[in-house]
């Protein structure tokens, strides 16, 4: 690893530490730490296969970890208690690169079932409480609509409001705009940016090179599942100690760098 | 012990004797069932408006009506416009027109789901209609609904134990008649029921290699 | 040709309330096989290595013995043994809808296993427990996928319906037999008893096409 590694600074939300898996006897992540604290957007970057997927999805113990601890809010999850780990999920949002709506739910049920499944709440309630979500995305108009007759845009809208109906504490975003059109990527990006001005703290994995300078706190370099270097934006980008970071963000920014100007 | 000797001294020998007509119903209906499918099946994708049209309604009809129905008809009903048959040869007869009309379903799916392109090919080589058929179109259509037609011939085993209602003594029916006789139904249907699925466990292993001989590399059995 | 006509329309009072007990045998053989079915899929996609084994034991059991045997085994075996005084009409229902539970939960566990992997893990990232997650998200999606096997099954359990003439349920078959033996008219009769399957299998297909159409997802195509 290059740079230096940042100290431990303030309240952490959340923070993971020395997280490993491995698949069949291929080890996927090899020791990966970071933290976060409340109101930043730290952005994933890395070659498909580095882990980034697959660490995001430890975060919240969609994937077990072999190895490795999780704390949200100073205290370490105790994933094997599965009602620890079922609130806790509450507190983490999810975004999937492929949506992930519930098929057979509108957009207004797909918003609505966690808090009245999950959390417990009242019909009406949740409904008002769903409607306000969709509205915050853009999406009020078309609450009735079901996953199938929504853009791809809108579904990851729709999947937007369905993790912020949850109030969660802290959002992970797996690539968000990968599956998008190069045309819907600007209306997702949007909902994010408005997100990161109302200070909701997100871990987002993307290719996102123009948003990730503009809005992003601090960018994390991985490659074959372990964080290679980490920093600002700008040093990162354009500036990095490591000369594999330099090549992976040429390359990117090359690839990706015009078709944004999110 | 007592049962030991029961099922070695009586049950064994009544089910193989029952075993060897089961076997005599099953053979012949599947050969049978197989070609009535491939005919008609073919009938239906490839035959013109009238043929097809048959076809299609022999398959509605076949496949619409408890076998049961079907093998009274042939046994009970034919000797009303003067046509005996045993009940071996009625429940043969009763056993390939149905199955063959369950076959025609797979061999017409997979008739379908060859490409067009390779039809125009064999036909830009100079091939006549059935010559295409026969060379091109079947060996890929027959790979393609060798797992609907083996599970078929799944069925039909274990269905030919419907010939003992029309007084053929095959498997089930010496069964039948050893239970009713000792009062031993527990053990006696046990037995026979062990027989079968050992039958069907074998047959379906069976099929499964023969598919797996035919396997052509990357193509799959598309599933619906 | 024309005695057998009057032969046909005279019996035919008497078919068709066979016709109603063949409907009551094939709707309860079929509820009681959904009821048994949902469980067993859900066990074999997501049970544990015992339960899965244990599952596939009975299906592999139910769907290879013949109905025949089992309709035998049953009222003339297990239930004398047990000392249950079963009617043939009810161990009917029974037997049938312990075949149907089998051939139906490998329909319910195919609908599962083809739902997206995705489904399951955003419901788990909202912080639902597993049991909510399969029913409020898998099942509402594999059932309704399930409608077409479910109109097969249903035209099968109706055919197979027919074997219950066996241990004398009143079914059309077996009154159909009845008259038969009586009037020497089989060709007919059984032309007849045909038709009537016929019909019954054409409106049941109907009927679940129609719930199909129902509850179907809007824009929703496979
Ligand atoms: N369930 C699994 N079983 C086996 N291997 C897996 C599994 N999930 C992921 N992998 C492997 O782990 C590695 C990392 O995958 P991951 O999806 O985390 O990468 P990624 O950085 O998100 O890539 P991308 O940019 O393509 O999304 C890959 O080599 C992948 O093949
Ligand atoms: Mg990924």
């Amino acid at each position: 690893m290059c740079g230096n590694i940042p100290q431990k600074v303030g309240k952490m939300i959340l923070s993971a530490e020395n997280i490993k898996k491995s698949y069949g006897g291929r080890e996927i992540l090899k020791g990966i730490s970071l933290s976060i604290a409340k109101g930043e957007l730290k952005v994933l970057i890395g070659p498909s296969g580095a882990g980034k997927s697959t660490l995001l999805q430890c975060l919240n113990f969609l994937v077990m970890p072999d190895e490795g601890d999780v704390w949200l809010e100073g205290k370490k999850v105790n994933h094997a208690k599965k009602r620890d780990l079922y609130a806790f999920r509450q507190q983490v949002g999810m975004i999937f690169q492929d949506f992930n709506l519930f098929d057979h739910l509108s957009a207004l049920e797909n918003v609505k079932i966690g808090l009245v499944r999950v959390r417990g709440m009242d019909k009406k309630a949740a409904t008002e409480r769903a409607m306000a979500e969709l509205e915050r995305v853009g999406l009020s108009n078309h609450a009735d609509h079901y996953p199938a007759q929504l853009s791809g845009g809108q579904k990851q809208r729709v999947s937007i409001a369905r993790a912020l109906a949850m109030d969660p504490k802290v959002m992970l975003l797996d690539e968000p705009t990968s599956a998008l059109d190069p045309e819907l990527i600007g209306e997702v990006l949007a909902v994010v940016r408005d997100l990161v001005a109302n200070g909701m703290t997100m871990i987002m994995a993307t290719h996102q090179i123009g948003f990730s300078r503009a809005m992003a706190d601090e960018i994390i370099f991985m490659e074959n599942g372990l964080i290679v270097e980490q920093g600002p934006p700008l040093k990162i980008l354009s500036n990095a100690d490591c000369e594999r970071t330099r090549e992976f963000c040429s390359r990117v920014t090359d690839l990706y760098g015009e078709a944004e100007r999110a | 012990m007592e049962l030991l000797s029961f099922l070695q001294t009586e049950v064994f020998p009544a089910l193989f004797k029952g075993f060897k007509v089961s076997l005599l119903l099953i053979v012949p209906s599947a050969v049978l069932g197989l070609c009535v499918g491939i005919v008609v099946g073919t009938a239906r994708v490839y035959g013109n408006r009238t043929l097809s049209a048959l076809a299609n309604a022999f398959v509605t009809l076949f496949r619409g009506v408890p076998l049961v129905v079907q093998l009274f008809f042939w046994y009970f009903g034919l000797p009303y416009v003067g046509i005996y048959l045993s009940p071996v040869a009625a429940s043969i007869l009763g056993f390939s027109l149905c199955s063959g009309a369950y076959h025609s379903e797979y061999i017409r799916g997979a008739l379908l789901s060859i490409k067009t392109g390779q039809m125009l090919a064999a036909q830009a080589l100079g091939f006549s209609k059935m010559q295409m058929i026969v060379s091109v179109i079947l060996p890929q259509a027959m790979r393609r609904a060798l797992p609907g037609c083996g599970n078929e011939i799944i069925y039909l085993i274990k269905y030919s134990s419907l010939a003992y209602m029309i007084t053929c003594i095959e498997m089930t029916g010496e069964a039948k008649v050893l239970a009713s006789h000792s009062f031993r139904y527990t053990e006696v249907f046990l037995a026979v029921g062990a027989c079968y699925l050992l039958i069907v466990s074998v047959a379906s292993w069976v099929l499964q290699r023969v598919e797996d001989r035919f396997r052509i590399p990357g193509f799959e059995h598309r599933k619906v | 040709m024309h005695e057998s006509i009057a032969t046909v329309i005279s019996a035919l009072p008497y078919m068709l309330e066979g016709a109603l007990v063949t409907i009551v045998v094939v709707l309860g053989a079929m509820l009681f096989g959904l009821a048994l079915g949902v469980p067993l899929a859900v066990g074999q996609v997501y049970g544990g290595r015992v339960l899965k084994r244990l599952i596939g034991f009975y299906v592999w059991f139910f769907r290879g013995v013949p109905l025949l045997v089992l309709l035998f085994l049953f009222y003339f075996g297990f239930c004398n043994l047990v000392g249950l005084n079963l009617s043939a009409f009810a161990v009917a229902i029974i037997v049938l809808g312990l075949i149907s539970s089998a051939y139906q939960s490998q329909i319910f566990r195919g609908a599962i296993l083809s739902l997206p992997a995705g489904q399951f893990n955003a419901a788990r990232a909202l912080g639902m427990s597993d049991s909510r997650t399969i029913l409020s998200i898998i099942l509402p999606q594999a059932l309704r996928l399930s409608i077409p096997g479910w109109s097969n099954e249903y035209s099968i359990v109706l055919k197979d319906s027919a074997v219950t003439f066996a241990l004398g349920v009143a079914e059309i078959m077996a009154r159909t037999h009845f008259v038969a033996s009586r009037t020497y008219q089989h060709l007919p009769l059984y032309l007849a008893a045909g038709l009537i399957y016929l019909a019954l299998t054409y409106f049941g297909i109907k009927g679940l096409r129609i719930l199909e159409q129902k509850v179907r997802i809007h824009g929703y195509v496979r």
